[in-house]
This record gives structure tokens, sequence and C-alpha cells, in this order.
């Protein structure tokens, strides 16, 4: 009996009746996996004579490559910026749920903070794979604390920082480790910011301008220095202005070096950013379109009030509010829940959706040949979806992890 | 006297047919001749509308061959395959039959006809490729049991000459199916093959690499002049060949292969010697044949028919 392990003896699974996300559009193809990776089954084929151990029937759905949400501040009463006992277990816990949203792998994000909490969190929380127990982190994102007063948003004041003329040391002063940091949002206008920028980006960190007045040559120097992304677009910028298009004008700036392209943050929830601008920004620039939930501590809390540290909110629907108030306390998305609202929203193709969601945030870490795609060799993390774009499973390193 | 055996004789008793003593003595022993004919050592031209049901009679056709031959781990059923645009539709309907279960490849073993030299196996356009993307993927053959030739050996001479060895340790091919060339050329056995070839290296003629150009972003230099190929000989050993015959750049080929005589110049003229052989084709690959010859063989198809009925 000829084998079909001649490469390898794990197992190969075999996913039929799908269609699988690849090459930008939806093909009716079978998905291949091997130890926890996809395989090329025509290789396998010639070179291996191998088969499928196991067949798995998907009854007509489809696959695409597993959820990034690369700025996500918390959920389930969890706040990654809040220095608990057990910084490890909160962050366990939310990986363990998001699953559930598709979503295999994260950048918690921790919002403007003493430097005594970023010397406390930062090390906790270590890049590590995926798996049954939850989403793998990729890094850290750290919102701040070098943003602009005047568009701080929610971040407290009284933490927020300048650079002096030694970045490295500000930065190192301020966050201790960089470790671990898969990017960094900081404000382009500030004093020194350029060097800041240089310094991290040669370091592989993701630079992203966000709570920012920056205008749009402040910006489009910061891309010169090596940034790559804009936070959330729209939401602690300067509003777009026909001669000054600030911020947002990096979406159609002649200035990017070539090759290089500016990827930006979309809270897709029907809330934070209106449709017109969702489609706005979509026409503009529909490859640089990175889909992030910004969820916050009350996401994935059942409707009703609850109490998180000092605050209490009413979560009512898709709304999270101040309690007793009209005022939004910040986004309780889920990441399947942006897919589906963005491609109602903008009208655009199943396609065009679910890679938002997955092959532009890998491309943002510059991790798209390990993530992000069903490309050959890739990780094998995946979601089954439904065509109402429902999750029905979710699979890290090719282990169904979650299913509805 | 009367014993119809070619279209020539059907037309040369067409005159007595008009004679109603003789009609009705005629008449049995067409019928002989017809039910005979689905067995005995004859060639068989099946002519239909268009394309797509060319593709799905020989389909049905292959499918019933192998489900009639009930292959088994020890009784595999051997299959010889082409590659190129004309077989794709068989292909298709083969996967559809395979998916509603009517047929298995579990037990069957292919060989492919040829495969260019140099091209890498993961190339688009290598036969490896198209095989693998038409037909293999889709159904549940194991790698073990389709044999292609590697035209990336680092003896070709040796593969040839292994493929011949493996083709016979099968037990030989029980159906080769084929297609042809404008030129009449069967796998690459190119005008001028020797009719008792057998796999071997062959240097692809220049019309051959001219049309292939535009597969190779039409760039000559890129397109691989030589190729591996079994031989006529080779094809002529199996103990059915189907060849399948579209279009009307065709024509002239089918029109060569079977109602001229046998000539290297048009290898598939080869197959008036073998003993079943089955031409499928569409009407406008016929239109340089004899009216005769057309009216003969449509007149049979009600017979022939019966070979793709569901079992």
């Amino acid at each position: 009996m000829p084998s079909n392990k001649s490469l390898s003896d794990a197992p190969i699974t075999q996913f039929v009746n799908c269609r699988i996300l690849k090459d930008h559009r939806l093909q009716r193809e079978d998905l291949w996996v091997r130890e926890g990776k996809i395989l090329n089954p025509e290789k396998l084929f010639f070179d291996e004579e191998g088969f499928a151990d196991h067949k798995i029937d998907c009854g007509n759905k489809i696959i695409a490559p597993g959820f990034i949400d690369v700025q996500l501040n918390g959920g389930y009463g969890i706040d990654f910026s809040q220095a608990s006992d057990d910084i490890i277990g909160g962050v366990a816990l939310v990986a363990k749920k998001i699953l559930e949203h598709g979503v295999t792998s994260f950048c918690p994000t921790l919002v403007t903070s003493p430097t005594v909490i970023y010397h406390k969190v930062i090390p906790e929380i270590r890049v590590q794979d995926g798996g049954p127990e939850g989403a793998g982190v990729l890094g850290l994102h750290l919102e701040g604390p070098f943003i602009s007063k005047e568009k701080k948003g929610a971040h407290p004041a009284q933490f927020l920082r300048t650079f002096n003329a030694g970045v490295v040391a500000d930065l190192m002063e301020t966050y201790g480790h960089l470790e671990n940091v898969a990017m960094v949002t900081l404000a382009p206008e500030l004093a020194n910011s350029g060097a800041a920028i240089r310094e991290l980006a040669g370091r592989g960190i993701t630079v992203s301008v966000g709570h920012s007045m920056a205008d749009l040559s402040q910006a489009e120097e910061a891309v010169q220095n090596g940034a790559s992304f804009i936070t959330h677009l729209f939401n602690a910028m300067l509003p777009f202005h026909h001669r000054d298009p600030g911020i947002v004008g990096l979406l159609t700036s002649d200035r990017i070096p070539p090759g290089q392209t500016v990827y930006y943050g979309m809270i897709a929830d029907g809330i934070h950013t209106h449709p017109a601008a969702l489609r706005i920004a979509h026409r503009a620039h529909p490859a640089g379109l990175v889909l992030v939930t910004d969820a916050v501590t009350a996401m994935g809390l059942p409707p009703g009030r609850h109490t998180l540290g000092q605050q209490q909110i009413d979560i009512q629907g898709l709304h999270a509010y101040v309690a007793g108030t009209t005022t939004l306390s910040g986004s309780i998305a889920t990441m399947d829940m942006c897919v589906r609202h963005f491609r109602e929203a903008s009208g655009c193709t199943v396609e065009a959706a679910l890679e938002a969601a997955s092959l532009h945030p890998a491309q943002l870490l510059g991790m798209s040949h390990r993530k992000g795609t069903l490309e050959y060799g890739t990780d094998a993390d995946f979601v089954v979806l439904d065509d109402t774009l429902t999750v029905r499973e979710t699979y890290i390193a090719g282990q169904q992890v979650w299913r509805k | 006297m009367l014993d119809p055996q070619t279209p020539q004789d059907f037309l040369n008793h067409m005159i007595v047919f008009l004679c109603p003593a003789v009609r009705s003595c005629y008449m049995k022993r067409y019928t002989r001749h017809i039910i005979r004919s689905l067995h005995a050592d004859i060639m068989k031209l099946i002519i239909l509308n268009e394309y797509d049901q060319v593709s799905e009679w020989a389909a049905k056709y292959i499918r019933n061959r192998i489900r009639k031959f009930n292959p088994g781990p020890d009784r595999f059923f051997t299959l010889g395959l082409p590659t190129g645009s004309t077989p794709l539709g068989c292909y298709k309907k083969l996967i559809e039959y395979h998916k509603r279960g009517e047929v298995s490849f579990q037990y069957v073993k292919t060989f492919n006809m040829d495969e260019y030299v140099g091209l890498p196996r993961e190339h688009p356009e290598s036969y490896h490729s198209f095989m693998w993307n038409n037909f293999f993927k889709h159904i549940d053959i194991r790698a073990e049991n389709a044999h292609i030739l590697d035209g990336n050996a680092s003896n070709l001479e040796k593969e040839c000459q292994d493929f011949e060895a493996q083709i016979k340790a099968a037990g030989g091919i029980e159906l080769f199916v084929g297609g042809i060339g404008p030129d009449g050329h069967i796998a690459f056995n190119e005008p001028g093959s020797s009719l008792v070839s057998r796999t071997r290296v062959k240097t692809l003629a220049m019309d051959t690499i001219l049309a292939n150009a535009r597969f190779f972003d039409g760039d000559l230099s890129k397109v691989p002049t030589m190729a591996l190929t079994v031989g006529v000989g080779t094809v002529m050993d199996a103990r059915e060949v189907m060849i399948l015959i579209t279009g009307a750049h065709k024509a002239f080929a089918l029109y060569n292969a079977i109602e001229e005589g046998v000539n290297h110049m048009w290898t598939v003229s080869a197959f008036q010697q073998h003993p079943q052989t089955v031409f499928v084709c569409d009407e406008d690959a016929t239109q340089e044949l004899k009216v005769k010859t057309v009216k003969y063989f449509k007149g049979m198809m009600h017979v022939h028919n019966k070979m793709v009925d569901e079992l």
C-alpha cells in the first residue's frame, strides 16, 4: 500500500463542498489542511501520491480566512487597560469569547494609560498562537499616549505625553518594553514624532496616525517616515475639508511612496461611522480598508445596566450608553457584525467584505505570508460562514475551536 | 451476396433494395449487420449535433464501460486519457456522473498520452496541471493510479520505456480516449510519425509550436519544443479506442481518418485497422465527408445510442 505520508505522518483533512476565498474570489475548491497549515493538494497528489485521511462536508458554505482585529480594547467586562491582578486571565477570557465572532487573532489594545500601567501590562501580554483556548495574540496595539490633546477622545488627558529630543528614551520610559508590541498609534504633528515613527517602524512595529490634529502634509510626512495605518478613520481627527483634507486625504494622496499602501481602520458598526462616510472611504481606497471593532469592556455583555470599574453603563441593542444618558460609551461591535454591516452599507462584494477583516489587517501587519489568506503554506486559521455571513464554525491551525 | 459490410456495400445494395422481392431478405441481413456492429470488428462513427452532445455521449460511454467492467481491488480498469480543449466537456460530464455516484475511479488506472519536455510541472500549461485541475482533483482516483509522463525526468528515454512497461504491467489499456489535431495527429504523433511508433521523445512541428504560443504569452521562446508522447502503436494496442473530433477545422482530418486510406501523414487514419474504434464527432466535423457516409452512420445512431443508455 503506497503511503500518503511521504513528507509527514500527520493526518490530512479535506474540506469539501465549500466555496473558499482565494485570490480575491470565492472559488468552488476544496480546502486541504495538514499540521495546521493549508496544503497544496496538487503537490500532495503528484509529489507524495497522497490523499486525505478525513473529509469534512461543509454543506456548500463559505470558507474565509479567520478574522483579525487590530483594535480591541476589551469585552465581556474586561478592560485590557486596567491593571488587574489577572491580566493574562482577562486577555484569555476575551480571546476565547471572540472565537464565536470568527476572530482567530487580534491585537489587545491599550488606550492612553499611566506609565505604571504600561510597565505592568505590556510584559504580561505576550505574542502567542491561538488554539482551542482562544484567538492568537499578534502583539499589543498601544493607542497613545503620544496623541493630541484636542483629539484625545475618551483618553484621559492627564496621561498624554509628548516627545522630547530623545525619542528612544521617551518610548522606553513610557512603555518599558516593546517586544510584544505590534502597533503604536500616535499623532504625527507632535514635535519629534518623525524620529519616533522611524524608530518604531525600524523595529518592525506598525505605526498608525490617529487621535491627531495633523494636516495632510504632516500625515504624508508620517507615511514617508514609515507610518502605514490610520486609526479609526474619521474619528478623533480633523474633519475632511476640501482645501485641507487632513489625515482623511491620505486615502487619495499622490505622495505615498511607490509600492506602499496606507491602510485605515474602520469601525463599521453603523454607529461610529455613518454609512455614507464608510462608502466614501471604501470607494476612494478599497484596498486599504481594515475593519476594526474598537470594542470596549461592555462588548459581549447582555442588555441592561452594568457596573464597569467606576462607570455604570446601559446596553440597549447595539449601543452602549453612559447610564441614564445618550452618551456613547464606546463600541460594542463584534467583528462578524462589522463584516455584515460593511457589506450591506457599502454594497461591496462578499469577497471584499471578508478581506477587509482578514487579508487587509494581515497585510497591514506584514504577515500576509502566514495569516489572512488561504494560500498554500499559511496557517489554517479560517471561518466557515453561511450566505448571510453568519459565522458557523471557527478553526485555528486546522482545528475546530468553536461552532455555533 | 447481400451482406453489407461497409457503407459502400450498403449504397451498392440500395438498387436491390428497391425491388420488393429482395427487400425483406435484405432487411433481415441489415438488421443482423447492425446488431453485429455493436460487437464485431468494425469502426463506428457517432455523429451528434454539437460539442456538448459529443461530450455527453463520450462521458456516458466511458461511464458505462467502467461500470460494465466491474473493476475492483484485483481488477483495475485501464483508461488512456487526452488533454486539450476537445475532451474538456467530456471530463466535466464524467465529474458530474462521479458526483452523482454513477461512476467511481477508485479502481481505475489512467495513462495520459503526452507531456511537454522541460516545462515545470506546476506550470499552468503542463498536462499535469491540466489533468489535476480539470479532472483528477474532482474525482476519487488515487495518485498512484494516475500515470502521466514526466517531461522533467533526468533520463527521458528511460521515462518512455518505463511508461510502456507500466501500461504492460497494468494489463494493457482497456479504453484509450483521444482527440486529434487539424492535421490528424493523435497525441504528439504528428504527420510522418511511424504508425507502429512507441512512447518516445518527439520534437514538435513548427505548426504545433506556433499554435501553442497563445498559451505562453504569445512568446515563441517560452513554448516547449519537445514532448514525450505515446506512439501510434501504443494506442493501437489498446483493446478499444475512442476518438473525439469536433469543429469544422477538424473536418478535413476526419475525412482523411475514415474515407481515405491508412497514411502516416494523417496518423489518426491508422485506427482504420484497429478492431474496436469509435469516432465521436459533431455535425461541423462531418463537413468534408461524403453524404452517403454521414447518412449511413446516422442511420445507425438509434442502435449506437443503446451503448450509452443508463445501466
